[in-house]
């Protein structure tokens, strides 16, 4: 039931711009504020209008965060989660759709049950075993044979900890699986019949085909990883391994010293770049990889 | 070129058997069309063959070697599939090119053969563009030049054509039959289009419902079709048939309460057992006036070519064909004559048809056998 009355439509404009600044607000505040003087940001009332001190800021807080490597840190966080997810979600649907196994629906299931279980229900037991990854073995050794067996060897403060928790998906293994279920059979009957074996099959159809997946994909989970702050606050003790968000903390000022809230604006601004970025320039097919099915 | 041998070749989807042993041999460089209703098996014999489906039990050999479980490629058979299959992010070379590619040829000569196949079905234009940028019948070609380029034993076509629209169906119809008759490969052609079945086939094979009902030259299926299903699925308009008794003092059988003449060879040994009789609507002669079998004319459909007069009789549709010299309108009250040479008789239960050659040829005497032995 869609009617047109001027007052709905008012009342339409009304709920669409509050949504709007309610959106958009805190984004004005952190460039606004990012841009401005220490004077300037401590004035009431708060003045929307960006002033142009953003350099100067944008340097204090990249030295106080040793923001360089945090970002560098973080982009190879994220970057490695991203390529993780897409490669290991394309793998993993294309075993579901396309392998007529007695276990695939028990696979199918199983992969759809971790979306029950994010990192943050399962942290304590995820941290335990990248902690020590010899423990379930160490166990069924001792379990069968009797004998203790004393590995060292466990994933904290490194990239492989800090990343291969994340990289397992329930969600892109969804996504690339609605894709493949919309293709034709024939298409793989086709190749079968070409002589095409299932590697080749995914290598030159299947993944050629789902490339706007593929970068859909590739903007969300890069979205993702560059946003994660539980898991490398448990991973990381070692400085040179921290991430963004770890050092989003080191930029707010400390109680009892000035509150210099522009720097931090401005380093927050720096670190919301480049998932924005990301986002820019990849939303066209975002958008794509997620709506239509090219055919 | 290569013979397929099928040998009691089963299928069943879990409990639900889809083919019940089939038995069927085509010859090397035959054109086979195999025609059914949906959901008849056609299409699933086809892929049995192709090695996309497993075969229950039974055999199917090519070239005399049992192909049970081989895999697609190694059965040297091209398949063109009813929505094309091609691949939509490769070009109509690449998607030509894409089985040699596969099977490790070197660049050059893969060129040399895109080229070459390109010109058998005239796409030579094209080899840069992607199938979206094609039309239906551009499409279709690529999926035959597809096929044609490995050179294979055996062609399998299912239902290539229907997804085209009819002008262009009659052409691409007469385009296989022509690739055909150049390549002269063992083609196998499955469809529920008879048209297309009576034009292309070598032999006809008749599918109902996992069995294979009959098989044959088209022609002689159509005059002589061996099962009341047969009868009525091909020709168009449909076969008229109607059940009868066969009389045992006329030696007719009764349709609207008038006695249809039987052939005498048939007559005799049909006394009294219920029939199945069949006329084609161009055999069956419609006049204004005099004896015959009395129908009301129901509508009328006009083909250009000649008039196709449904009819009721005693509430059944009856159907015939006529001129335009003939003057009828619907309500009109006609009379039909149904010439002898033209019916098929079919045993009631069966449906299978009756010939004078199946009947014993001396009825009486093998009654009388048993007599003379005794002491």
């Amino acid at each position: 039931m869609i009617q047109r009355t001027p007052y709905a439509d008012a009342f339409t404009y009304f709920v669409m711009i509050l949504g709007f600044i309610l959106l958009i607000g805190p984004f004005l505040v952190i460039i606004a504020g990012a841009t401005q003087t220490l004077q300037q940001i401590n004035s009431v009332p708060f003045r929307f209008m960006p002033q142009g001190q953003f350099l100067e800021n944008a340097s204090a807080a990249w030295a106080r965060a040793d923001l360089a490597r945090a970002i560098g840190n973080s982009f190879v966080m994220a970057g490695l989660i991203t390529v993780g997810k897409v490669v290991l979600s394309a793998m993993t649907a294309f075993a579901i759709v396309y392998f007529r196994s007695p276990l695939r629906h028990f696979f199918f299931w199983a992969v759809f049950i971790t979306l029950m279980l994010p990192l943050e229900v399962r942290v304590v037991p995820t941290y335990n075993v990248a902690a020590d990854m010899f423990e379930p073995f160490r166990l069924l050794i001792a379990f069968v044979t009797g004998i203790e067996v004393s590995v060292e060897w466990n994933l904290l403060n490194s990239y492989a900890g800090l990343t291969l928790p994340l990289i397992a998906t329930a969600t892109g293994t969804f996504l690339y699986r609605q894709f493949f279920m919309t293709l034709p059979d024939e298409l793989a009957e086709a190749a079968r019949m070409d002589g095409s074996g299932p590697v080749r099959f995914f290598f030159e159809m299947l993944l050629p085909l789902s490339r706007t997946n593929m970068l859909a994909l590739t903007t969300i989970m890069f979205v993702y990883g560059w946003n994660q702050y539980l898991w490398p606050l448990l991973m990381v003790t070692d400085p040179t391994y921290k991430t963004t968000m770890m050092s989003l903390s080191a930029l707010v000022p400390s109680e009892n010293a000035t509150p210099d809230w522009n720097v931090t604006l401005a380093g927050t601004l720096i670190i919301m770049t480049p998932p924005l970025l990301v986002v820019a320039l990849l939303q066209r097919w975002f958008v794509r990889g997620l709506v239509a099915t090219e055919k | 070129m290569a013979e397929i041998d099928i040998r009691a070749a089963r299928k069943s989807y879990g409990k639900n058997p889809t083919l019940h042993g089939i038995d069927l041999n085509f010859q090397s460089g035959e054109f086979v069309v195999i025609l059914g209703p949906s959901g008849c098996g056609k299409s699933t014999l086809l892929r049995m063959i192709a090695g996309l489906e497993d075969i229950t039990s039974g055999e199917i050999a090519i070239d005399g070697r049992v192909v049970n479980r081989l895999e697609p490629r190694e059965r040297g058979c091209a398949m063109v599939f009813q929505n094309y299959a091609l691949y939509p992010h490769m070009t109509v070379a690449g998607n030509m090119g894409y089985a040699l590619k596969v099977a490790g040829v070197p660049k050059p000569e893969r060129e040399r053969r895109i080229a070459e196949t390109a010109k058998i079905v005239g796409l030579s234009d094209y080899l840069e563009r992607k199938p979206a940028a094609l039309s239906g019948g551009q499409r279709q070609r690529v999926a035959m030049a597809r096929a044609i380029i490995r050179e294979p034993k055996v062609f399998l076509f299912d239902e290539p054509l229907s997804n085209l629209d009819a002008k262009l169906r009659v052409t691409m119809r007469a385009e296989i039959r022509k690739l055909h008759q150049r390549l002269s490969a063992t083609s196998v052609f499955v469809t529920h289009d008879q048209v297309e079945a009576m034009t292309l086939a070598d032999k006809l094979v008749v599918m109902n419902k996992g069995h294979v009902e009959q098989v044959g030259h088209p022609l002689d299926v159509y005059h002589r079709p061996a099962s009341t299903f047969v009868a009525s699925f091909i020709g168009a308009p449909a076969m008229n048939l109607f059940e009868s008794r066969v009389e045992v003092e006329t030696a007719s059988a009764y349709l609207g309460g008038a006695p249809v003449r039987l052939p005498s060879s048939l007559a005799a040994s049909l006394r009294g057992k219920d029939v199945t009789i069949g006329i084609r609507p161009e055999h069956t002669i419609v006049a204004t006036k005099g004896p015959g079998v009395a129908a009301e004319v129901d509508f009328i459909e006009e083909l250009g070519a000649g008039r196709v007069v449904h009819m009721l009789v005693e509430g059944e549709p009856f159907a015939a064909t006529i001129g335009e010299d003939l003057n009828v309108a619907p309500g009109d009250r006609v009379s039909l004559d149904l010439p002898l040479e033209h019916l098929h008789v079919f045993n009631r239960e069966t449906g299978r048809r009756i010939d004078p050659s199946d009947l014993p040829a001396d009825a009486p005497a093998q009654h009388c056998a048993p007599l003379l032995t005794t002491p």
